[in-house]
């Protein structure tokens, strides 16, 4: 009989509102706007309202997928990420680095975007970056 | 001030008397992540327990008692939550005789700001129930009604269709509101709602849902506090209440026992 709310940020955009996750006995029962939020004080949209809803939703995925033919098969983080780097490596040293184009997204924190344009410059040595709130 | 911290003081001593006996207390706690409901249990840092900001407890503790129906719960309930609670119960919602009410008695400062017209609950109808703090006079009505009531019936239709323009149909009314517990929801309809469309069919959104309000809304103001676009929802719910109040002598969250006036006209 455990029962509380769990601080989180909505991640559909870049606002940032404030919002608690509804916990019982560690099942998400609902959500509920932080009130004392400095951005979003206590209001959300309908976004937010519903934010948890993929959370257990069974087309949720729960493991990277690597094309295989028409097909996916699951994959473990290192062998995705790694296919990733390969891959992007190559691609930059055949084609060049500005056949490579980065977006970052208003969901990631501020670090996670000053990261990827990081990546971006620094290794795959392009400025081609953008970010999903210009789309 | 002095005052209120005597009080928080005997609610959080009242509230360690209790815990032993109860599955645990519904209340707002205060962490280093913000205030908001929680279900208190024995051994519990009570320090961290809290009147404010108010968010609504009825639908927790309905929420509760259906998920662990052998359970006594507690509740720290102001003036609105156990009105709220009242209506509740009287649609099996809620169980009164699994529930201890701790009421607490809002201040004058709050009972104003709230245009609160009951700013404490009357434990007198509460299987088991008690009050701490002083009760005070009734806060002064929302000056927005008199306002509304001295227009002409045509500036009343360009009041509303302005406010309404304003909605961005995000549900929070509803979703907050403490009395509201429907699974299958009239605005959620696409026969009553079109979907993706926006504002809301004028006036029948926000009338489908002061309908169901009808001898229900218990005047919390959550759905205010809650929209997003500073729509006077409270107006349209006091003025829903005084009809009903009017025409059928109904107070909604007023008695336990007294039935409301919808489901007497449909039996
Ligand atoms: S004031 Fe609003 S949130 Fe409170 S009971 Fe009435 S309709 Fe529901
Ligand atoms: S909270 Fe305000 S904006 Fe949201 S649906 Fe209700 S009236 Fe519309």
């Amino acid at each position: 009989m455990e029962y509380k709310n769990v601080l989180t940020t909505c991640v559909y955009c870049g606002s940032g509102c404030g919002l608690y996750v509804q916990v019982l006995d560690g099942e998400i029962v609902g959500v509920l706007p932080v009130k004392e939020h400095p951005i979003s004080r206590g209001k959300l949209c309908i976004k937010g309202w519903n934010a948890t809803d993929f959370a257990t939703h069974p087309d949720r995925l729960t493991t990277p997928l690597i094309r295989d033919g028409d097909d996916f098969r699951a994959a473990t983080w290192d062998e995705a990420l790694t296919l990733v780097a390969e891959r992007l490596l190559a691609i930059r040293d055949e084609f060049g680095p500005d056949s490579i184009g980065v977006l970052t997204s208003a969901k990631c924190t501020n670090e996670e975007n000053y990261l990827l344009q990081k990546l971006t410059r620094a290794v795959l040595k392009t400025n081609s970056v953008d970010h999903c709130a210009r789309l | 001030m002095a005052e209120q911290d005597t009080l928080i003081e005997q609610i959080r001593a009242h509230v360690e008397d209790k815990l032993p006996a109860l599955d645990g207390i519904v209340a707002l706690r205060r962490t280093s992540e913000g205030t908001a409901s929680y279900l208190f249990h024995e051994g519990d840092d009570l320090s961290q327990l809290v009147l404010n900001p108010r968010y609504p407890l009825s639908t927790t503790v309905s929420m509760l008692q259906k998920r662990f129906p052998e359970a006594r719960f507690g509740i720290v309930a102001r003036g609105c939550d156990s009105r709220a609670l009242v209506e509740m119960a009287k649609r099996n919602q809620i169980d009164p005789d699994r529930l201890y009410l701790l009421g607490v008695a809002c201040t004058a400062e709050e009972a104003e700001e709230c245009h609160c017209a009951t700013p404490a609950p009357d434990i007198a109808q509460w299987p088991q129930a008690e009050l701490l703090g002083t009760p005070v006079e009734a806060g002064s009505p929302n000056p927005i009604v008199a306002e509304y009531d001295a227009m002409p019936l045509e500036e009343r239709r360009v009041f509303w269709k302005q406010q309404f323009s304003k909605c961005i149909k995000c549900y929070g009314c509803r979703n907050i509101c403490p009395v509201c517990f429907c699974e299958a929801c009239a605005l959620e309809n696409p026969a009553w709602v079109e979907p993706g469309v926006l504002a809301p069919p004028f006036p029948t959104f926000h009338l489908i849902k002061a309908m169901h309000m009808a001898a229900r809304c218990v005047a919390c103001r959550q759905c205010e506090l809650a929209c997003p676009s500073h729509i006077p929802l409270t107006v349209l719910y006091d003025l829903m209440r005084r009809d009903v109040g009017r025409m059928f002598g109904y107070v909604p969250g007023d008695d336990l026992e007294a039935l409301p006036p919808l489901s007497l006209t449909l039996e």
